[in-house]
């Protein structure tokens, strides 16, 4: 590999780990703040991305279409919760899993029945087409460009969130101490709602961002999933800053493998071997630190 | 009855299949302060989690300011007006001592505004030093303090408080007495259960004291102390 492959590669692993953090950090939050496993949560990626797609086609605007598709995730979100997920917080795991799992069911079905079971594409943005040139042989997309940046402005309104606003105080009280949350007045149940909505919400706004640079398919949902629970257990759980360096992390690794040669004994072993990095990485992460990078020890 | 803010009525209240409070009534005046008292085990945390809507009440009647409050959410509960400070404290370890206290600021419930943070941190000077530590850095005494002090930035009429002092050296359990004298100066009701029987007596207006889940007493602190045999086989002194 020559260093302008590199740097794309780079470029792209770092946005694949950014876009990862996103579907990641709602799933870390709803685990470690409400307890909850909720192995849905790729559904609402999935629900995004068709959003996108047929709001695209609907409206005719990638823009309008992510402000009501952001909205509608927003609203499933409130109502699942009071629905559903408000009646697993003190359920134990398979529970929340068994519920969950049942929600995966009816919105894979659900979507059959709305979008089909086609692969679609989203044209990207014509704001956003094209490239920059970077060196004089080097270009890159302008799209991934503004996608890494979007991210990068969501983690950093994250962190301040939690760090600086009365709503990330009641977040932290809850996690700390969740009867004594409740015993200063705070309506922990309508906190929990809004972090719910929130983390769906993030979800399906990064399906709908990554629409345009991948196809929109129905098992999408269940691969981003996988590769969220994969950062979420790196990260360690419930901890956002874990999430977002086991994201780069993997973004970064799963990138790379996908264009390493490495020929052993004449056979080239990364392209095939790239799913399993991270999983490897994974594995050894569990096995110097099985709380995960930033997680608590228990 | 006009000046009665808490009337218990026959309390019952269970953990699944065991029975802990077996009819409990207990009233408390505005502006009165409470002891609770009993061996372990007796049902004081119990009673005072009810009140709190932690624990359901399986039957009888709890009234704040009149109205029935039994299957209120504990959140509502605070609003009206109840702040509790928990046995082990309470304290949210992963908030600053600033941010624990201004977790809880808010106005009463008829909108009193006597509790604000600068008159907390006059009279817990302590925790001003301590405002950008953490929960987990301050000492037991410390915690202690922000606990009251965060109970009183709610603005409450009845402040409960589990195990007082326990687990407090002498002096620091000193000084948690006199902020409680100061409490009690301002008006605010309180329900208060501790080890230590004669400053609990000293403070309070009266005395409750429970065996195994129902009140066996309830009188005035020096008609308790005249009755030796009964102090012996219900508190153990
Ligand atoms: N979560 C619980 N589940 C089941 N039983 C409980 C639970 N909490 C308390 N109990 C039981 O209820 C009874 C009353 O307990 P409670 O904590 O109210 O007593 P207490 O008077 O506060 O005692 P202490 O002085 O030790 O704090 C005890 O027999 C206790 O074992
Ligand atoms: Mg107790």
């Amino acid at each position: 590999m020559d260093a302008a492959t590199v740097l794309i590669q780079a470029m792209n692993g770092i946005q694949y780990g950014l876009l990862l953090f996103l579907v990641a950090s709602g799933l870390t939050l709803i685990f470690g703040i409400m307890g909850v496993i909720n192995i849905a949560h790729g559904s609402f990626y999935m629900i995004g991305a068709y959003l996108a797609w047929s709001l695209m086609g609907w409206v005719g605007s990638f823009w309008i279409g992510l402000i009501v598709g952001v909205t509608v995730a927003l609203l499933l979100g409130l109502v699942l919760e009071w629905l559903f997920i408000r009646f697993l917080y003190d359920r134990d795991h398979l529970q929340q899993v068994l519920v969950t799992y049942g929600l995966i069911l009816i919105f894979s079905e659900l979507r059959s029945m709305i979008w089909g079971d086609d692969v679609h594409s989203v044209p990207i943005p014509e704001l956003l087409s094209g490239s920059i040139q970077l060196t004089e042989n080097l270009a890159y997309p302008i799209y991934r460009l503004w996608l890494s940046g979007v991210c990068i402005v969501i983690a950093i309104l994250m962190f301040l969130g939690i760090q600086h606003t009365r709503l990330g105080m009641m977040i932290r009280a809850g996690e700390s101490d969740r009867e004594m949350t409740k015993s200063l007045g705070i309506n922990i149940g309508l906190v929990y709602r809004f972090i719910f909505a929130l983390g769906v919400s993030l979800a399906a706004f990064s399906g709908m961002i990554s629409a345009p640079i991948s196809s929109v398919f129905p098992g999408m949902g269940s691969q981003v999933l996988i590769v969220s629970f994969v950062v979420v257990v790196i990260g360690g759980l419930g901890s956002i800053k874990g999430a977002m360096i086991a994201a780069l992390l993997v973004g970064l690794i799963d990138t790379f493998g996908k264009v390493i040669h490495l020929d052993i004994f004449g056979v080239n072993i990364f392209p095939e071997m790239s799913g399993m990095s991270i999983f490897a990485l994974m594995a050894l992460i569990l096995m110097l630190r099985p709380q995960g990078l930033f997680g608590r020890e228990h | 009855m006009t000046d009665a803010l808490v009337n218990v009525t026959d309390l019952h209240s269970h953990y699944g299949l065991s029975h802990v409070l077996h009819g409990v009534s207990l009233d408390i005046k505005r502006g009165e302060t409470v002891a609770l008292m009993g061996r372990n085990g007796m049902g004081k945390t119990t009673l005072i989690k009810c009140l709190m809507g932690l624990v359901p009440a399986t039957s009888g009647s709890i009234r704040f300011r009149g109205q029935d409050i039994k299957s209120l959410a504990t959140h509502v509960l605070a609003r009206r007006g109840i702040a509790y400070v928990p046995e082990g404290r309470g304290i949210f370890k992963n908030l600053s001592v600033k941010e624990n206290l201004l977790l809880a600021a808010r106005p009463g419930f008829e909108g009193r505004m006597e509790w604000t943070y600068d008159r907390v941190l006059d009279s817990f000077p302590r925790l001003k030093e301590r405002l950008i530590y953490g929960g987990q850095q301050l000492s037991g005494g410390e915690q202690q303090m922000l606990s009251i002090g965060r109970a009183l930035l709610t603005n409450p009429d009845l402040l409960i408080l589990d195990e007082a002092t326990e687990g407090l050296a002498p002096l620091i359990a000193q000084d948690i007495w006199s902020i409680i004298g100061i409490v009690k100066r301002s008006g605010i009701s309180t329900l208060i259960v501790d080890k230590n029987f004669k400053a609990l007596s000293k403070i309070s207006n009266r005395s409750v004291v429970m065996v195994k889940g129902g009140v066996v007493f309830d009188d005035s602190p020096s008609k308790l102390i005249e009755q030796p045999k009964e102090l012996k086989s219900w508190l153990g002194i």
